[in-house]
């Protein structure tokens, strides 16, 4: 009997921890994630990677077709430099604004993450950084879907 | 048990040649299917449906599981289809190796949920779903010589999943909260009683990497047979995900007592299919 309720106790302090850290809004920027992405350089080669991937992925690149690749390659390592924490000021459009009319799908979305996900698993990146910087990208995913 | 081995087999082949594999959903994110056939941990439904299917996909999955204590075993067997990432529906066969009594309880069980509300990684509130189990015993005897009132029932389900990412020192966490009203005797191989109880159960994994999950589970149980003792069961387990065709869990499963025999423990292991 108390054994079990020992289990009981652990158990539920474990979801209770869990619970506690319900999400609520995303912190801005994560300081020190900027250097354990390789500063900006580690971004350049990240999304450098990413462009490369996106280009073998018929069911995403086409909505790359009329995108300007060096001024979204500019444009995204800048802001993935500054939310992790690096210094740079983004300076291009909203997630609204730059993917209205495009009618982005949750697949299609879900696989651009992969793909970002592998082009960081390709530079070498941890998988504790890897999910910090999703974790500042995913609040943006609601300004991209069905629009 | 043959015909169980072959379709087994069969599945495992049917897994290696599809090319049809939904992918909408990032890897882990299904997690496995529980025992009564619906996606979920390995004892508890969560929120998420089965398989990779995002709100433009129908997945098709089945899975396969063996527990193992030390005076029954539980094997289940079954398949679920995911509409749209909104609504699953399952059909599970299980069969309770009642050792003592040299014989076999089989249950079918036919599984609906439905997704209302959030995506787990993505919403701001949990993902939230409603599911119904109904449960049809088609070994009743052991279920009437205990004195349950009844040899079928349903139980209906709320469930409440989140994984946060990078939350753990920048390791990805899963929790689970369901809550379950039931009317079931050990889940139903000991048959049904009139009235129900509400039961709480619960889920928290970390994932270890993109591939690999360690967790724990609970689930409370009504204790309303006289003839026996029913306990809370509780589980440690890891779960791999190589691809997202197939997913394999491990677990150590604590059954408490069960049918008058204590401390029933021992090897779980599944394994779920996606097979489109």
């Amino acid at each position: 009997m108390l054994h079990r309720m020992k289990n009981n106790t652990i158990i539920l302090g474990l979801l209770l921890c869990c619970l506690a850290g319900c999400t609520g809004p995303m912190v801005a920027q994560d300081d020190n994630l900027y250097s354990a992405l390789g500063g900006r350089q580690g971004i350049d080669n990240i999304i450098g990677r990413f462009i490369y991937l996106l280009g073998d992925e018929p069911k995403v690149n086409k909505h790359f077709e009329k995108t300007d690749l060096d001024r979204f390659y500019a444009k995204f390592t800048e802001q993935i430099c500054q939310i992790s924490g690096g210094p740079c000021e983004y300076t291009g459009d909203t997630m609204s604004q730059s993917h209205d009319g495009m009618n982005i799908t949750e697949t299609e979305f879900n696989l651009l993450v992969e793909l970002l996900i592998d082009a960081m698993e390709g530079e070498q990146i941890p998988h504790p950084a890897q999910n910090r910087l999703l974790r500042l990208l995913a609040p943006m995913r609601e300004d991209i879907l069905y629009r | 048990m043959l015909a169980g081995h072959l379709i087994f087999a069969g599945l495992l082949c049917l897994t290696c040649f599809s090319a049809f594999a939904q992918q909408g959903k990032l890897l882990a994110t299904p997690v496995a299917t529980q025992f009564e056939g619906t996606g979920g941990g390995g004892l508890v439904p969560f929120a998420t449906l089965s398989g990779y299917a995002s709100r433009e996909e129908i997945s098709i999955n089945s899975f396969v599981t063996h527990l193992a204590v030390n005076d029954f075993s539980l094997n289940a067997y079954g398949a679920s289809v995911n509409w749209f990432d909104r609504l699953e529906v399952s059909v599970t066969d299980q069969k309770l190796g009642v050792e003592p009594l040299q014989t076999d309880i089989r249950q079918r069980v036919y599984g609906v949920k439905t997704r209302l509300y959030g995506d787990i990684v993505y919403s701001y509130w949990p993902q939230i779903s409603v599911g119904a189990q109904f449960k049809r015993l088609k070994d009743t005897d052991v279920a009437s010589a205990a004195g349950a009132d009844k040899t079928r029932g349903t139980d209906y389900y709320l469930a409440m999943t989140r994984l946060h990412l990078g939350a753990l020192q920048g390791y990805n966490l899963l929790w689970n909260l369901t809550l379950r009203s039931t009317a079931a005797h050990q889940t139903g191989f000991l048959g049904f009683h009139n009235s129900r109880q509400l039961q709480l159960e619960g889920s928290a994994a970390v994932l270890l990497g993109r591939h690999v999950a360690v967790g724990v589970e609970y689930r409370s149980k009504p204790d309303q047979l006289t003839f026996a003792q029913e306990d809370d069961w509780s589980d440690v387990f890891v779960a791999w995900f190589p691809n997202k065709r197939i997913n394999l869990t491990v677990a150590y499963a604590d059954l408490g007592a069960v049918a008058g025999q204590r401390n029933q423990r021992g090897l779980y292991l599944s394994t779920t299919f996606y097979l489109h």
